[in-house]
């Protein structure tokens, strides 16, 4: 593409062809506000904060949306502008709460931070605000419409990267506010509780459900014996909540501050993964061997799980029914820890840390209590809500001594680790099957053809005149088009890892820090690259790097399970799945239709 | 229920009718021939509404987001969610018409129907609603029942103007 030249500010600077205002003022570091747009993502030019004065044209102009052209002269800080954007901000003021000090998105939001910026000290419009009630009713995401500033983002990364067209704009004018149809509860919808839209949005209207005070009632009592399990994608990036790099691997410090926290163990999930590994390993080999439903889907992400139940129920019985690794490792927990510890089951308060909040609607699901003891998992923080015990608490992170997770549950093979990047479980998973069928050792131990992108996909070649063919799909976006192809029989695979998570999975989880700014997409994108690079470091610093290498499982085996897909394993293990779909569900089963109302698919008891 | 047999007869025939009605929409809406908001409209005249079913109903045949039907029908002011009366009540809220008093009208219509703007009353006999400028502001302040035109009224006048309406 060729170069343009602009002045900004009287400065000349060089862009792309089509870059727009924003990108040029970047250039030379002059900072212009912005407020609805989302680099990639969300360009609706509606905020109008990032107006800008261009020669030659009428009136101001939108930066994020205005193409530069050749020659243009433009002004980012005249009086009129900057008057110009303190109006807007203060018409948008007028109609928002003011709960800062309390709210969700106190010290990391958009909007208080311009008016901050802008020194606004008082609200010169007074007037009538919208007023809509808080919808908690989610087991994972909060929404707030009150504190809704009508940006979109959440419409376009919910509908457009997601594809799970949760939100849209309702009303119009002055009541208009971002939302679910019929502004329902979120519990209400096919919503996946991925989080996405809480990492996009600039204000407080949508954040996480803060299951905090739960833990730390636990701790507090004495009669409970509180444990943790650390999500493998944890470790690399709760060091940016205390200003760390992305991806710094920080798992010793993680594990000192959960205990000076005062949980009684600290376990490491990665142990659950690796038993996923030898579960859904074990399945796999069993559906090629014996001709069962191919591809078989991962199932380790609840956000993906919930997705494939509302949009894809046809394809319930291709998902693996290995639970994930917070269950898989919930119901071992308070089964064969207890038993190993002679700690009454009863008496374990069973916590996990995820970067993720569809794990708190998982821990939640009614089936997940196969341990027998009420909840598997009885809360789930995720790395943000951690993050703030950790600083409530008066530790800093930076600072904190390094100690060892604790035994029998404490200890995992590198393919554990790497669940927490995109590629990781099927890789993960495939080098242990690769060894199961072959009998021999796969060389290449980073199967770096099926790592990474959009969705990618691979083949391993058995040796023995068979192949398996693998794909790997992050974000349910991805995750659709995939299943369309396969639909179709563009093409055909054997074994489908999908995180939900469009940055590199879990290290992009819905559950991990929020960024601010509008880049905050693109460094999302970019950052997760070195947090997925934190894990495949630890993965290579592992003694072991395959889960049926692992002491520690086979001692779990041996003792506890007998062996993968034994009768206990597929009572604590295994789990099905329910069809969610909600609207057309009535009408495909037929049971609820009735015959003379006046729609053709009205649902009994309903007037239309 | 006061109900003859051949009345509920007759009531379940103009139901059957409609959903025969839609029925036939539906599968047109593949001829390309309607866009969403043109497909909204002739569902809205089948049934005078557009219920959360009907919503439902017309996403999923037309293979569209929920959230998107729904932003639609709330976007449109003359797309409505509940079904309304037999008479509907149209004060015009433009400038002229305020001016000289439509609220006041407003008002007292909706204390006499005992129902906000917006709503029907009980017995389905009279919606009443505010309206954007309707162009006739030479006539200000001015109502529209069922497309009947009163200009230049005042409070006073609406008992004898209801009355017209049983």
């Amino acid at each position: 593409m060729s170069e343009i030249t602009v002045t900004i500010d009287g400065e000349k600077v060089q862009v792309k062809e089509g870059a727009n205002i924003l990108d040029a003022a970047r250039k030379i570091n002059v900072d212009i506000p912005t407020l609805c747009y989302l680099e990639g993502v969300n360009e609706p030019a509606g905020c109008r904060v990032c107006v800008v004065e261009i020669e030659g044209e009428v009136g101001l102009q939108p930066a994020c949306k205005y193409k530069a052209k050749e020659g243009i002269k433009v002004k980012t800080n005249t009086p009129e502008v900057l008057r110009a954007r303190k109006t807007v901000l203060e018409l948008l003021l007028s109609d928002h709460p003011f709960d800062c000090l309390t709210c969700a998105a106190n010290l990391n939001c958009e909007l208080q931070s311009l008016a901050d910026q802008f020194n606004i000290r008082q609200i010169k419009f007074q007037g009538e605000k919208n007023e809509y009630p808080i919808d908690d009713l989610s087991p994972a995401v909060v929404r707030e419409p009150s504190k809704c500033i009508a940006c979109r983002r959440c419409i376009s990364v919910c509908s457009e990267v997601q594809e799970v067209h949760i939100y849209d704009v309702l009303e119009r004018g002055f009541p208009v506010v971002a939302g679910p149809a019929f502004n329902d509860s979120l519990l209400d919808t096919p919503c996946i509780a991925c989080g996405q839209c809480i990492l996009v949005c600039p204000t407080g209207a949508l954040h996480g459900k803060d299951d905090k005070e739960q833990v730390w009632r636990a701790l507090r009592d004495p009669d409970k014996h509180v444990i943790i399990q650390t999500a493998p994608a944890i470790r690399v990036t709760i060091g940016e909540m205390f200003g760390m790099e992305p991806g710094e691997l920080v798992t010793g410090r993680l594990v000192g501050a959960l205990k000076r926290l005062g949980f009684d163990k600290v376990f490491d999930d990665c142990f659950g993964a690796d038993v996923v590994v030898m579960e859904e390993g074990t399945e796999l080999i069993e559906r090629l061997e014996n001709g069962g439903d191919l591809p078989q889907f991962t199932s380790c992400c609840p956000g993906w799980v919930k997705f494939c139940e509302s949009f894809y129920p046809e394809l319930i019985p291709n998902l693996s029914s290995c639970k994930s690794p917070q269950q898989v490792f919930g119901a071992l927990v308070k089964t064969y820890y207890a038993e190993q510890s002679g700690v009454d089951p009863k008496d374990i308060f069973s916590v996990s840390v995820m970067p993720c909040v569809a794990k708190k609607y998982e821990a939640g699901r009614e089936e997940m209590n196969d341990s027998g003891q009420d909840r598997d998992v009885n809360v789930n923080l995720t790395t943000r809500e951690l993050g703030e015990m950790i600083r409530e608490a008066g530790l800093d992170l930076n600072k904190v001594p390094e100690e060892d997770y604790d035994e029998p549950m404490g200890h995992a093979s590198g393919a554990g680790v790497i669940f927490g990047s995109t590629g990781g479980v099927c890789e993960a998973t495939l080098r242990t099957v690769y060894e199961k069928l072959t009998g021999e050792e796969l060389e290449d131990i980073e199967l770096r053809q099926i790592r990474g992108e959009d969705f990618k996909d691979g083949e391993i070649d058995l040796g023995d005149g068979r192949v398996i063919r693998a794909a790997v799909a992050r974000g349910t976006g991805n995750a659709r088009r995939l299943i369309e192809k396969i639909k179709t029989g563009e093409e055909e695979y054997d074994f489908i890892e999908v995180m939900a998570c469009p940055n590199g999975g879990c290290v992009g989880g819905g559950g991990q820090p929020v960024y601010s700014g509008y880049d905050r997409w693109t460094k999302m994108g970019q950052h997760y690259l070195k947090r997925a690079e934190g894990l495949f470091e630890a993965d290579r610093q592992k003694e072991h790097r395959k889960a049926h290498n692992n002491p520690h499982i086979h001692r779990l085996y041996e003792s506890f399970l007998g062996e993968p897909h034994s009768e206990k394993a597929q009572k604590l293990l295994h789990t099905g799945y329910t069809d969610r779909m909600l609207y057309t569900r009535d009408r495909l089963h037929g049971s609820k239709e009735c015959n003379d109302g006046a729609l053709p698919h009205c649902r009994q008891g309903e007037q239309t | 229920m006061g109900q003859s047999i051949e009345e509920i007869n007759k009531e379940k025939l103009v139901e059957i009718k409609k959903k025969e009605h839609f029925k036939k929409l539906l599968e047109e809406k593949n001829n390309e021939k309607y866009n969403l908001i043109d497909f909204l409209h002739e569902v809205q005249n089948i049934y005078g509404h557009l219920s959360r079913d009907i919503q439902i109903t017309i996403a999923e045949e037309m293979g569209l987001p929920l959230s998107q039907i729904h932003s639609v029908v709330s976007f449109y002011s003359l797309f409505t969610t509940t079904p309304k009366g037999k008479y509907t009540i149209e004060v015009c809220m433009g400038t002229a018409c305020y001016v000289r008093g439509s609220k006041d009208i407003l008002d007292k219509l909706s204390k006499e129907l005992d129902i906000e703007p917006g709503q029907t009353t009980e017995d389905k006999k009279f919606t009443l609603e505010g309206t954007r400028c309707i162009g006739a502001c030479g006539m200000a302040p001015v109502v529209v029942i069922n497309g009947d035109v009163y200009g230049r009224i005042d409070v006073d006048d609406l008992p004898e103007i209801l009355a017209k309406y049983e």
